[in-house]
């Protein structure tokens, strides 16, 4: 295994943001090997499949320097990667759907063991009905595992994005798995411009690798990792709660680091991205809708549109889901009088969509906060590769409009793509 | 913001197209995003990719549901397709075929049609029905929203080499040569 590798970038080093052309999965496989991780472990699934294609081209081609596993299936895929991290190795891997429900038992054990593992989950919508098309239904699935999950709205956000996880994840304040999760079709096969930064200065932005400090598989200081913590009896409980609430703690202080990496990364490479919460157009808005993932950009087009219009509507992205950000998404929220939430999966227990069911949370600590109910409107689009375009995001904004004049919130969910 | 709708058949490269067009357009200074439909793509079924191109960044990451251009790179598809839906008032269609303009499949919103036997042209070049490079210089010749010296310095930079680099080369020349360019009157307004 390669241990040192920061000192020398490889020959083949591309000059400084380099202008390139490439799919939302090369951007993520470029991005890994800029972060220099020590070992991959891969097992293909579609819309997945191109991106570990191209980690293991990169290796091939020696323009990568770290082992690869082309592991029997997605259980061992993050078995072998909690072995390497571990062992001390900066570790990566990427999956979706199917997949991502076959490593379900290692994936819940790598935050439980606070492995700083990053993943990218090119979202892939829940089966059945058959379907291999884009969806967030299997990150939404797993939002309460205990990894910090983000998602990104371009093929530059992808690249870049997959780059600061390592350093969010590694962080000693957070000790958490990343999910960077990308749309599946659009932005996983979308080709786009993208600035290649410079190996040296991600280098710099990285700084020392020091993935594994608080446990380690080394034969001269032997310990127990993950032992069996005491149930009822016997040792008793505390043992399981304090390594809970310990991850809890890391969520939490993640949303600190995520702000503070997303900060570095703008002032090394020029490119701000809001690191938990987008405001666009949101100064004087009078209502607002509320976005995820790759869709926000058409949403942002249909806001402009409005705005043209004469319409007091902003829009308010999520990049941060797990954790919830709640403080900074309630400043978004305070001075709107109505919301509507497009969500791209489907939340079965309440009949809406996921991330409005989670913003209902948020809105409460705003009541209580301020005395003020906003009323919301939960929409769904986008299923299995569906489109969400500006035309839909015209019908999310009249609708919520609708809310200001005093129309009800509905319990039922619009199904944008329903009649499509 | 222009927009083009490639149409074609698996295996005759309309998505590698849209990808190599956005290359070309990324050569020439410009922002462009390319994406291909999502199905069940197979040998010979219809598919379709998109692309957009802009002096400024592009947001949209959708489909394309009113292109400003249609370029189909099989002569067959519109007896099977609907190629011209949404297609925007006054636009462009490049279409392979060779048959005479009269014979060609049109739509009242058709305004300017480039015409290239690239099946023809193929089968000399490639000994194969392979379309794509050839309907890219056609799309060249007919809009001018790409330079053909941008298109080959694209292809120079992709994966191509050695005799499949200069086969596209030839290919793209001979697309943009070869290429009729015909205006169709509209009708007036009622």
């Amino acid at each position: 295994m390669s241990t040192s590798t920061l000192e020398k970038p490889p020959s083949s080093a591309p000059a400084k943001q380099k202008v390139i052309l490439v799919e939302g999965n090369e951007a993520a496989a470029l991005g890994v090997a800029l972060a220099r991780p020590d070992m991959v472990a891969v097992y293909p699934i579609t819309p997945q499949s191109s991106l570990v294609e191209h980690v293991a081209k990169l290796i091939a081609d020696g323009k990568m320097d770290a082992d690869i596993v082309d592991a029997e299936g997605e259980h061992s895929v993050l078995s072998v990667l909690q072995g390497g991290a571990l062992a001390g190795a900066r570790t990566y891997t990427a999956t979706c759907g199917p997949g991502l429900a076959f490593m379900f038992e290692p994936y819940f054990r790598t935050s439980g063991m606070r492995l700083p593992i990053v993943m990218s989950i090119v979202t892939r919508d829940g089966i059945t009905p058959q379907s291999v098309w884009g969806g967030h239904q299997d990150a939404m699935t797993v939002r309460e595992v205990g990894w910090v999950q983000v998602y990104c709205e371009t093929v530059q956000e992808v690249l870049d994005t997959t780059i600061m996880a390592f350093k969010i994840a590694e962080h000693h304040d957070v000790m958490l798995p990343v999910n960077v999760c990308l749309d599946g079709n659009y932005l996983s096969y979308g080709t786009s411009r993208v600035e290649l930064p410079d190996q040296a200065e991600v280098d710099a932005f990285m700084g020392d690798k020091n993935v594994n400090w608080h446990v380690a598989l080394d034969p001269l200081r032997p310990m127990a990792v993950d032992p069996l913590t005491g149930g009822s009896s016997g040792k008793g409980p505390s043992t399981f709660v304090r390594y809970r609430k310990g991850q809890c703690k890391g969520m939490q202080n993640s949303l600190r680091v995520i702000e503070d990496v997303h900060e570095e990364w703008a002032v090394r490479f020029g490119r701000r991205y809001a690191p938990l919460v987008e405001d666009y157009r949101m100064e004087d808005a009078e209502f607002a809708i509320m976005t995820l993932g790759s869709m926000s950009g058409a949403g942002k087009d249909a806001i402009d549109e409005a705005r043209d219009a004469g319409k007091r509507v902003g829009l308010i992205k999520l990049k941060t889901f797990s954790p919830f950000p709640v403080e900074a998404l309630i400043k978004s929220l305070k001075n709107i009088q109505a919301l509507g939430v497009v969500d791209r999966s489907v939340g079965f227990r309440w009949n809406c969509g996921p991330m409005y069911q989670e913003t209902l949370g948020a809105l409460y600590r705003l009541g209580q906060a301020t005395g003020k109910m906003l009323p919301a409107q939960s929409f769904i689009g986008g299923l299995a590769g569906a489109d969400i375009t500006t035309a839909h995001f015209h019908r999310v904004i009249d609708a919520t409009e609708a809310l200001l004049g005093g129309a009800t919130m509905s319990t039922e969910p619009v199904w944008l793509n329903e009649k499509d | 913001m222009y927009e083009v709708r490639f149409h074609g058949r698996g295996g005759q490269g309309a998505v590698t197209a849209a990808a190599m067009l956005a290359a070309a357009l990324l050569e020439e200074g410009k922002y462009a995003v390319s994406i291909p439909s999502f199905g069940f793509e197979r040998r010979g079924a219809p598919v379709v990719s998109f692309l957009r191109c802009s002096d400024k960044p592009i947001r949209q990451l959708t489909n394309i549901y009113a292109p400003d251009c249609l370029i189909c790179v099989d002569p067959t598809l519109t007896r099977s397709v609907d190629i011209f839906a949404g297609l925007k008032p006054g636009g462009t269609l490049v279409q392979a075929s060779n048959r005479p303009l009269a014979e060609v499949t049109l739509a009242p919103n058709v305004a300017t049609v480039g015409l290239c036997d690239a099946i023809g042209i193929a089968l000399q070049i490639f000994k194969k029905p392979i379309t794509n490079t050839l309907m890219l210089g056609a799309f060249a010749r007919t809009t001018g929203v790409v330079s053909l010296e941008a298109l080959k310095r694209s292809l120079e930079d992709s994966d191509f080499r050695d005799a499949g680099l200069k086969q596209n080369l030839l290919a793209l020349e001979r697309g943009y040569n070869e290429t009729v360019v015909h205006a169709i009157a509209q009708k007036e307004a009622a």
